[in-house]
């Protein structure tokens, strides 16, 4: 009786543990996501009920922001040169560095662990470093302000981070597979095509995300090397920053539809995020 | 365990391979790409920052040495952006670290909805930094119509205008809000490689809930906290967007960090040497962390090879 009972007791004591930091992990997981929440918010209500003092919760929703954010400003210009800058330099990256993700995984000689760490360590030379003589040279060669000269930055800016996540997933393909493949006499482009890269489409996947959103809101390069005809979404929201930030209502409509299908993206990414960012320290 | 055995593999699947690829056919383009976009431009801010070289006074060029550093040495502007980054860094880093770590110790709990919950505050993290700018700027800490300045009249408070008195502070409150869920997403990756048995082993000893913290998941979580700090080093020094967005750089020079005094020397003062110097600061400067950290991940990748 008395064992049962205490056992009970156990269980409740347990349950009320699991109440008390759900909701306190509620509260916080909110707190962080309510600027995020209050800008979706806004984005549905109309200028003047933005800027209804004491703020509502409750509203009637309506799309006219959305309407005047896509009518005004060229919103989908801006947001085809994001989608042309993210998808393309990540496209130029993975052909870049699938070939040398799969050479340093499948055939490592002894300088493979340096060039390695020396992709890694060219991650951490900051921008404003290189900005000086990329803008100059860009300014001779007719890039600046090009769609084709920001895929190229991007392209830089990721592929260490893209042949990083790629030969890390290489490495997990058992050697026996690739090793069949080479026996059954498959060049090295048929071996990579119908063996290596099958098995390792989840991680290709997860390493194009990563590329996607980092390209996608990535603000220093598309504002010092764009202007008008390649200017990205980042350079039309950073527009705001002047009067124009007063019209909460667009400006949010404006801001929802460029962070909404990024937050999708990084809520699928979250666990490869880690080690892509990490570069493998932390698994 | 799986990823050990195959890390293994490498070298002997090297040793017997009957065609090797053409290594440099498959490495080239990469190490050519970086070696163009990175190392090049690199070599040529280095070169520039040793000349005279503005765009408004064409005639006055050559080289000066390291004139330009010396002259920064002694410039006001850049002891004061100098400042200003590492302030940013520091204050960045002791808020993120120490916020994300308490929430990953939260989130390791098992509770209803975790999912939810995790994905709910890792979100800030995906927010682009012009977005998280303009809706902190203008909806959050607007003096009249900011939720916070609602937040202050309903507590009987004068509202403050954050941007104008505490431009610094508000900075790093929107960097942090950004940042703590990556640290909170990493030390959560970090807390939940620790082996269940230590813990239960450690309980069955007896040990408190603190001396389990204290002698098993913070020694775990040190190499983790480590990295969190390399990395966060590296892109708090670099901050542009959130500063180009909100306060451009002012009141005054108040939040001007390296990044930008580079961004008004090359494009207000045209003046490509002196940015060019600065540039080669801040490189310096990231590369001190970087050194660590590429040391970190070096004796990771050898450890692996010998696992």
């Amino acid at each position: 009786m008395t064992a049962a009972r205490s056992r009970d007791r156990g269980a409740r004591r347990r349950l009320r543990r699991k109440l008390i930091l759900t909701a306190v992990a509620y509260v916080i997981a909110l707190a962080f996501f309510f600027p995020i929440l209050w800008m979706i918010l806004t984005a549905f209500k109309t200028e003047a009920a933005a800027f209804t003092l004491p703020p509502k919760l409750l509203f009637h929703p309506t799309l006219s922001s959305f309407g005047e954010a896509l009518a005004r400003g060229n919103y989908l210009h801006y947001a085809f040169n994001s989608l042309a800058s993210s998808l393309g330099s990540t496209a130029l990256g993975l052909l870049l560095a699938v070939p040398a993700a799969y050479a340093m995984a499948f055939y490592p000689t002894r300088g493979t662990d340096g060039t390695l760490l020396w992709m890694i360590s060219t991650k951490f030379i900051p921008a404003v470093g290189v900005l000086i003589p990329i803008f100059l040279i860009y300014k001779d060669l007719s890039l600046l302000d090009n769609i084709w000269g920001l895929i190229l930055v991007y392209t830089a800016m990721n592929l260490p981070i893209m042949v990083w996540m790629i030969y890390s997933y290489f490495k997990e393909i058992p050697a026996e597979m690739h090793e069949a493949a080479q026996v059954d006499g498959a060049n090295t482009a048929q071996v990579m095509a119908r063996v290596v890269l099958p098995v390792a489409i989840p991680g290709l996947a997860s390493t194009c995300l990563l590329a996607i959103i980092l390209a996608w809101n990535e603000a220093f390069w598309s504002i010092n090397l764009t202007n008008t005809s390649a200017a990205t979404l980042p350079v039309f929201i950073a527009g705001f920053k002047t009067a124009e930030g007063l019209f909460w209502a667009k400006m949010s409509a404006a801001s929802a539809l460029a962070v909404a299908p990024i937050l999708v993206f990084g809520w699928m990414a979250q666990r490869q995020l880690v080690r892509g960012l990490t570069f493998g320290a932390v698994k | 365990m799986s990823t050990a055995t195959s890390e293994a593999m490498p070298r002997r699947r090297g040793a017997r391979s009957r065609r090797k690829p053409n290594m440099a056919l498959l490495m080239g383009p990469s190490v050519g790409f970086l070696l163009l976009w990175m190392i090049v431009p690199l070599a040529l801010t280095l070169y520039f920052s040793l000349r005279r070289y503005n765009l408004l006074a064409p005639g006055r060029r050559g080289f000066v040495g390291f004139h330009q550093y010396a002259d920064l040495l002694t410039s006001g502007s850049f002891w004061t952006s100098l400042y200003n980054t590492l302030v940013l860094v520091v204050a960045c880093l002791v808020l993120t670290v120490v916020i994300g770590l308490a929430l990953a110790l939260l989130f390791d709990n098992e509770f209803f909805g975790r999912g939810v919950a995790r994905t709910l505050a890792i979100s800030p993290f995906f927010v682009m930094p012009v977005v998280t700018a303009l809706i902190w700027k203008n909806m959050l800490m607007h003096p009249v119509y900011g939720l916070f300045a609602e937040l202050f009249k309903t507590f009987g408070l004068k509202p403050v205008d954050w941007l104008a008195t505490f431009p610094m502070s508000s900075i790093i409150a929107m960097i942090s809000w950004e940042w703590v869920p990556f640290a909170l997403l990493v030390l959560l990756t970090g807390l939940q490689s620790l082996p269940n048995e230590e813990i239960e082993a450690a309980s069955l000893d007896g040990a408190s809930a603190w001396q389990k913290f204290r002698f098993i998941t913070v020694p775990h979580l040190g190499q983790t906290i480590y990295v969190v700090i390399m990395l966060e080093s590296i892109f708090f020094l670099t901050k542009f967007a959130e500063i180009y967005a909100t306060t451009s750089g002012g009141p005054g020079m108040a939040t001007t960090n390296l990044p930008y005094l580079i961004f008004l020397e090359s494009f207000f003062q045209y003046d490509i040497g002196t940015a060019s110097a600065i540039a080669i600061f801040a490189v310096i400067l990231a590369n001190i962390v970087a050194i660590f950290l590429v040391r970190f991940v070096a004796s990771n990748l050898s450890e692996g090879a010998q696992a």
